[in-house]
């Protein structure tokens, strides 16, 4: 595996209006190793997302991808590169002006490579691909939050990336809606695509992914296997896998531990 | 208050100064970079002014109404009512014209758009635009500069003649003579004022595009944070218009020597 084939962090300290988020953060993404990032809400797992894409900017160290270093980079400088990667974000994030098939072929219309018989074409099949093909000319307002989340699988998928990050992709969706996602994740893993995603969901981490790495307090705390992760003796990765009653003063700490600024907030 | 507090504030002021005019620039340099999205220009120009024919229209008549009467009342002891159409001609397209329609723009259409990039934001779509491989200048705010740009001197040419034409309403209503009225109309303008009267709203659209633009891709938070941004931009832009229509007139009679 070359560097080349994969996506890293190297000592990246992140932090919004005098709050670490993450301090020190390594992270390393191999071509075809699935990964889930896990922690309570509020502990920086989105913010690694949008790290790895460039649309934040850290405090120090640096993101690769592949042999590219974006950090510090103009966007329109690793534009190609961030084309190797797609992302489903938490609330779907299809624009409200356009369709669902305008959604879909948004970056094949943008590339302009394509006859628009093409990127029609392709639009369905992807479409198909996640079981929405009926809703090509509804609006995102007309979807329900399952089928949003497909439509944004799908919107991804239709610029064929080799990584695709998904964030919270079960969060607030029924069983079905949950069994369908993580039956579209392993899908998507079976056609060659290599998945990173952040959840607080067991069951979803534990059936679409190999590796899991758990965010507490701004740092790693474990990095490892399923096997690893349940044998593991940390407290905290104990307590979010296990939760007891000690939880109801988890979130309390945690509340304690930020900004007062941050707290006014919450 | 203490050299920290002023030196956070000073800091937060110049660093918002400088995002707003890099932002400014970055647009302007983008107007003739491909690709060009024509039809967003166009659908944009739907949006924002011609759907604020409406408002300017009313915002026309009655000032124009309104000049007439109290120019009438004050022109009236001198026996010089004759000279209210030039009165009322002057002062809108001069001045009242473009500003109006300004700041009415700038309420309607500054707050849509800042409401609308503002949602766009705090939902990610344009965290998804950015990864989609768009460029975020070019494809929202490029548009929004050209629609304004065109449609607030056209917004303002009609603010001009409908607040003309209610100064004539009104001036009829007083018995003064149509004709007399409308020969006063060129005694008291020269070529320059209707200059003016069109750079002017040229210059507002800029403002109230890049002002509304630069708060809405900046919002942070949720609803309320879409809400307060929205409040911001049409503050904000309503206050650089009045004080752009001031330095602006200054230039001008300036040139008049």
């Amino acid at each position: 595996m070359t560097t080349s084939d994969s996506i890293r962090i190297e000592k990246l300290c992140y932090s919004i209006g005098g709050r670490r988020i993450l301090q020190d953060f390594d992270f390393h993404l191999e071509r075809g190793v699935n990964r889930t990032i896990l922690g309570v809400s509020g502990a920086g797992k989105t913010t690694i997302l949008k790290l790895l894409l460039g649309l934040l900017e850290p405090d120090s160290g640096k993101v690769f991808i592949g042999d590219l270093c974006i950090t510090g980079l103009p966007e329109a400088q690793f534009i190609q590169q961030r084309k190797r990667i797609a992302i489903v974000f938490q609330g779907g994030a299809l624009f409200d002006s356009m369709t669902v098939g305008e959604n879909v072929g948004y970056r094949l219309f943008e590339e302009g490579r394509l006859t628009q018989a093409e990127i029609t074409k392709t639009v369905l099949e992807k479409l198909s691909f996640v079981g929405v093909e009926a809703a090509l000319n509804l609006y995102p307002a007309e979807l329900s939050g399952g089928m949003k989340k497909r439509v944004a699988i799908a919107r991804a998928l239709a610029a064929d990336p080799d990584y695709i990050f998904f964030d919270e992709p079960t969060t607030g969706l029924d069983p079905i809606g949950v069994h369908n996602i993580c039956n579209l994740m392993q899908r998507l893993q079976a056609e060659g695509k290599t998945t990173l995603m952040v959840t607080h969901d067991l069951a979803t981490a534990f059936s679409t992914s190999q590796r899991f790495t758990f965010l507490h307090k701004a740092r790693v705390l474990f990095e490892g296997s399923e096997e690893e992760m349940k044998a593991s003796s940390i407290p905290e990765v104990c307590e979010f896998l296990e939760p007891t009653d000690r939880s109801l003063f988890y979130d309390v700490q945690t509340t304690h531990d930020r900004q007062p600024e941050q707290v006014e907030l919450l | 208050m203490n050299v920290a507090a002023i030196d956070k504030i000073l800091l937060i002021f110049f660093h918002g100064l400088q995002s707003y005019f890099t932002l400014a620039g970055r647009t302007v340099v983008r107007i003739f970079r491909r690709p060009f999205y024509y039809r967003e220009c166009a659908i944009q120009f739907d949006t924002l002014g011609f759907s604020s024919l409406f408002i300017c229209t009313l915002t026309g008549l009655f000032s124009g109404m309104v000049m007439a009467l109290q120019s009438l009342i004050q022109l009236k002891p001198f026996a010089a009512t004759s000279y209210v159409g030039g009165m009322v001609a002057v002062t809108m397209i001069k001045e009242l014209g473009p500003v109006l329609a300004a700041l009415m723009v700038a309420g309607r259409v500054g707050s849509a758009i800042t409401a609308e990039l503002g949602t766009m934001v705090v939902t990610e779509q344009v965290d998804a635009m950015r990864v989609e491989g768009t460029d975020i200048i070019k494809r929202l705010v490029v548009p929004r500069l050209i629609a304004m740009l065109i449609a607030l001197p056209l917004l303002t040419i009609v603010t001009d003649v409908i607040s003309v034409f209610g100064g004539y309403i009104m001036a009829s209503g007083y018995s003064i003579n149509p004709l007399l009225y409308i020969s006063g109309l060129p005694q008291f303008m020269v070529f320059q004022d209707l200059i003016e009267g069109v750079v002017k709203p040229a210059l507002f659209g800029v403002i109230i595009a890049i002002t509304a633009c630069y708060v809405g891709l900046n919002t942070k938070g949720g609803a309320a944070g879409v809400g307060a941004a929205a409040k911001q931009a049409v503050v904000l832009s309503s206050v650089l218009i009045l004080v752009a229509d001031f330095f602006m007139a200054k230039i001008f009679v300036v040139f008049r020597g």
